[in-house]
């Protein structure tokens, strides 16, 4: 072999070795470091450095910090962890790179605000993230719809969400949702109605999958709760009537106070209990259920963000 | 209306150097010098003597730290006289990305030569200088010697009245130099008036009229290549058969060089009778006789011999 | 004199392209056919505003990096060369020389543009399916960033003109980061005392405002661009570009070319 060839061999058959060590080297640090990795480190935890630092160029940056957010909050949960710290300074990060995402705020009134396993429970971060996004873009409803929200589902204070709802109202292109919202509150309409709405508009306003799966989730087991108080009603008045418990739906539908089987949302029919309760077969398809479920049951872990392959 | 195509009026240059620029370095002392139209001029002196100070100061791309000059009686600055002038800079290098018949249509553009001649003039000056073939090639691909005919052709492509070559020959095979040489016969044939610097003296001998040798800056000498040839005594070369060297000779010749079976000698001309008579003593046959012309060398020389005026200031 | 400067520009284009400058376009379709197609799983619902802002920021930074990179040597590379030596040897002004080389880099810069605006388009046309007329203010940002290409092209010219093409490169890098912050250094002016404002002052006047120029996300949302603005920031950017090729040709014309 002439030299000059036996060198161009030995330097090829060197540089493949060096690649294939290198790639296992590099697995194996990230291996040792994969626990570490969400040690929840922000380089630039100030929301007005990044923005400087973006020179210019916001508008990509928050799109990326976007999908940072939305990415580290669905990873967090499969590694069993159920918070989320980083979550408000992501989404601080992304609202002042671009103050107009509105997709940003509306994951904040889903995801920040929540209580864990659900959300990162920051209810009020949330509430002055869209208190920015107002400030930001007072002309779209969809923020004081979030605002409401928060207000009402998490911090229970239905003065300021009634407050939120009629402000979103008076906004040209509102959705009519928020007029009707906010008169239902003032009115102190039932739990359970608000919540339809509240859930019902939350599904027609984003065009984000997440968000709408999310809210498609809580209109079932609120369904759900409407269906079990409906045939727990119906079991007692069988009872009342006859003096004993049914043992099926079938009793009542002879009685003529039950049309057909009833099923739940997803198509099950559901379980009588003795003593008159009612139950879902499957409560594991039922996310954020209440009534409904056995005695002692425990939800399974929630499944966000299906879009990202149900992390 | 000057009759002199290149006047220079006390042109002289200092450089600044040093961090604080408190050395200055003077890198042309100031300089008078004048050519008359149609003269070929040869600008002598040894390398970082000045020559090519000189030319850039006359091309206006470095302004002078005194003094003036004219061309064609128009001022250094002045766009009439640049389009009656060709410069050719020492060791060219010219946008490699263009072709040649590219690259002088661009000199045509910049020059101002008419659309419609642009053509002509740019085959008719690459023929001239015998690059017809390749005018459709990168210029990435031209050995030196082509790009310094590209040199040439580019600064006589406007027809210009005077021409400016630093160093024509430089880098050349002699047969490239017998071409420049040949070119420049021509264009003196053509009454244009050519200045050129070179440290080749037979080039400058056997092509100018005039000469000036400068060193260190400073002139040191201007005059006609004849005027200045005779001032030097001439010389005599005598070949003879044999291994030896008279007596009588040995007095009158320093150098002797012997070569297989004959003597070389040079003698000073006033001694050539002598000489030969001493030779013709001793029996021995003379092969030859041949006046050496004194050469250009020998003025140069003596020329560059430091002065007391030149003392002290290092380039 | 101005078909001089023609040639000149001409040549200068001719000089960029061949140096295959416009082979930058070949990593930016490839970058936004790469997005166009990934966005969609990467960020849903918002793959319209993610293509935009990709978009334009490639066309701007793509831009900046050749503006800079070929400015910077623009001069120096005819300078070390020697190429100029023979071209100032003519009836050409040493000012015309300046402002053709000039053109010639931003004709070549508007041209490349022009190509990655048409991907810009594509890619939008992909992802939204569908034009809305909202998208045309699009063109006022690509306009925009043409004008900033302006402003950093003259400054690189700047900087070719007398310094090496590594420290050029670094200050007219330097100036286009400081210059996304102006508005800031405006503002700090504003506030400070003394000495300090006069220098911050005159340092936030001096150099290039580009953060009214970057309307790349509020173009992304679709916002509508008043007719005033587009105005002021195309004076702003000529007037001042204009000065710095003032300045170029100032020091051009004054120097000795070793």
């Amino acid at each position: 072999m002439k030299p000059s060839a036996r060198i161009r061999l030995t330097g090829s058959v060197l540089l493949g070795v060096c690649l294939v060590i290198s790639a296992f080297a590099l697995r194996h640090l990230d291996q040792i470091q994969s626990r570490a990795r969400f040690d929840e480190v922000l380089y630039f935890p100030s929301p007005s450095v990044v923005k400087r630092l973006s020179l210019g160029y916001d508008g990509l940056l928050a799109d990326v910090y976007w999908t940072r957010a939305v990415q580290y909050f669905g990873t967090k949960h499969v590694l069993g962890s159920y918070q989320y710290p980083l979550l408000g300074p992501l989404l601080e990060i992304t609202t002042v790179l671009d103050p107009h995402l509105t997709v940003a705020y509306e994951f904040g009134a889903n995801y920040l605000a929540p209580k864990p396993p659900y959300g990162a429970g920051m209810p009020q971060r949330a509430i002055q993230l869209a208190q920015y996004g107002i400030r930001n873009n007072p002309n779209d409803w969809r923020l004081y719809y979030n605002l409401g929200f928060i207000y009402y589902l998490e911090l229970k204070d239905y003065a300021k969400a009634t407050d939120a709802f009629a402000r979103g109202a008076k906004v040209p292109d509102a959705h009519p949702f928020l007029k009707v919202m906010a008169a239902q509150m003032a009115q102190h309409a039932g739990e359970l109605l608000m919540a339809k709405l509240l859930w019902t508009a939350a599904y027609q306003s984003t065009t984000d999958r997440d968000i709408r799966a999310n809210a498609a989730s809580h209109l079932r087991a609120l369904e759900v709760q409407e269906d079990v108080n409906n045939l727990e009603r119906l079991v007692s008045m069988y009872r009342e009537r006859t003096g004993h418990w049914p043992a099926s739906f079938s009793e009542l539908e002879a009685m003529g106070i039950l049309q057909g089987m009833p099923v739940d949302p997803l198509g099950q029919s559901y379980k009588l209990l003795p003593e008159g309760r009612v139950e879902v077969r499957e409560p594991d398809r039922f996310p954020f259920i209440e009534k409904g479920a056995p005695a002692g049951y425990i939800p399974p872990p929630p499944k966000f963000l299906p879009s990202r392959g149900g992390a | 209306m000057s009759m002199y195509a290149i006047e220079i009026l006390g042109l002289e240059k200092t450089y600044a150097v040093g961090f604080w620029r408190k050395r200055p370095k003077s890198a042309l002392r100031p300089l008078d010098l004048s050519v008359e139209a149609g003269e070929v001029f040869g600008f002598l002196g040894p390398n970082g003597a000045g020559k090519t100070t000189t030319l850039k100061l006359l091309m206006g791309l470095v302004f002078p730290s005194g003094g003036s000059a004219r061309i064609l009686g128009m001022g250094i600055n002045d766009p009439r006289m640049k389009a009656q002038i060709g410069f050719l800079p020492e060791q060219p290098y010219f946008y490699d990305y263009l072709t040649a018949n590219e690259l002088l249509e661009y000199y045509a553009q910049l020059s101002g030569v008419a659309a419609k001649e642009r053509r002509r003039k740019v085959v008719e000056v690459l023929t001239r200088v015998g690059l017809e073939d390749v005018r459709g090639t990168q210029l990435r691909k031209f050995s030196k010697g082509m790009l310094q005919r590209v040199g040439i052709a580019q600064a006589i492509l406007h027809d210009p009245k005077v021409l400016f070559f630093d160093e024509p020959m430089s880098g050349l095979d002699p047969i490239g130099r017998r071409e420049v040489r040949d070119l420049m016969e021509e264009l003196k044939q053509q009454g244009k008036t050519v200045f050129f610097s070179t440290h080749i003296l037979s080039d400058a001998e056997s092509l100018c009229d005039r000469v000036a040798i400068i060193h260190l800056g400073e002139l040191r000498g201007v005059g006609a290549v004849a005027d200045l040839t005779s001032s030097v005594e001439g010389k005599v070369e005598i070949i003879w058969h044999g291994g030896a060297v008279p007596a009588s000779l040995q007095a009158l010749t320093s150098k002797c060089h012997l070569r297989g079976d004959t003597v070389r000698a040079v003698v000073r001309e006033a001694n050539q009778d002598a000489a030969i008579d001493g030779l013709r003593q001793a029996g021995i046959r003379i092969i030859s006789v041949t006046p050496v012309r004194s050469s250009l060398e020998e003025y140069f020389v003596r020329k560059l011999k430091p002065s007391e005026t030149a003392a002290g200031v290092r380039s | 004199m101005s078909v001089r400067i023609l040639h000149i520009a001409s040549n200068t284009f001719r000089e960029v392209v061949r140096d295959r400058v416009l082979y930058n376009l070949i990593a930016f379709t490839l970058l936004m056919s790469g997005a166009s197609i990934l966005v969609g799983q990467i960020s849903i619902g918002i793959e319209r505003l993610v293509v935009v802002n990709l978009g334009l920021t490639a066309v701007s930074l793509f831009g900046m990096v050749i503006a800079i990179f070929i400015g910077i040597g623009l001069v120096s590379k005819e300078i070390e060369k020697r190429t100029l030596y023979t071209v100032l040897s003519r009836p050409v002004g040493r000012w015309e020389f300046i402002v053709g080389k000039f053109f010639g880099l931003a004709g070549t810069l508007v041209v490349n543009t022009v190509f990655m605006a048409v991907g810009v388009f594509a890619a939008l046309l992909y992802v939204s399916g569908t034009f809305a007329w909202a998208d045309a203010w699009i063109l006022v940002a690509l306009y925009f960033i043409v004008l900033q290409f302006l402003m950093i092209t003259a400054i690189a010219l700047l900087f070719s003109t007398f310094s090496s093409p590594l420290l050029a490169a670094v200050f007219a890098f330097s100036l286009f980061v400081i210059g996304s912050f102006a508005e800031d250094l405006r503002g700090f002016a504003a506030m400070a005392h003394g000495v300090s404002r006069i220098l911050a002052t005159g340092a936030a006047y001096l150099v290039p405002n580009f953060s009214s120029l970057n309307i790349i996300t509020s173009v992304a949302h679709q916002q509508p661009v008043a007719g005033e603005f587009i105005a002021s920031n195309s004076l702003y950017a000529l007037v001042y570009t204009a000065m710095v090729l003032c300045g170029a040709v100032l020091i051009f014309e004054c120097r000795n070319l070793k």
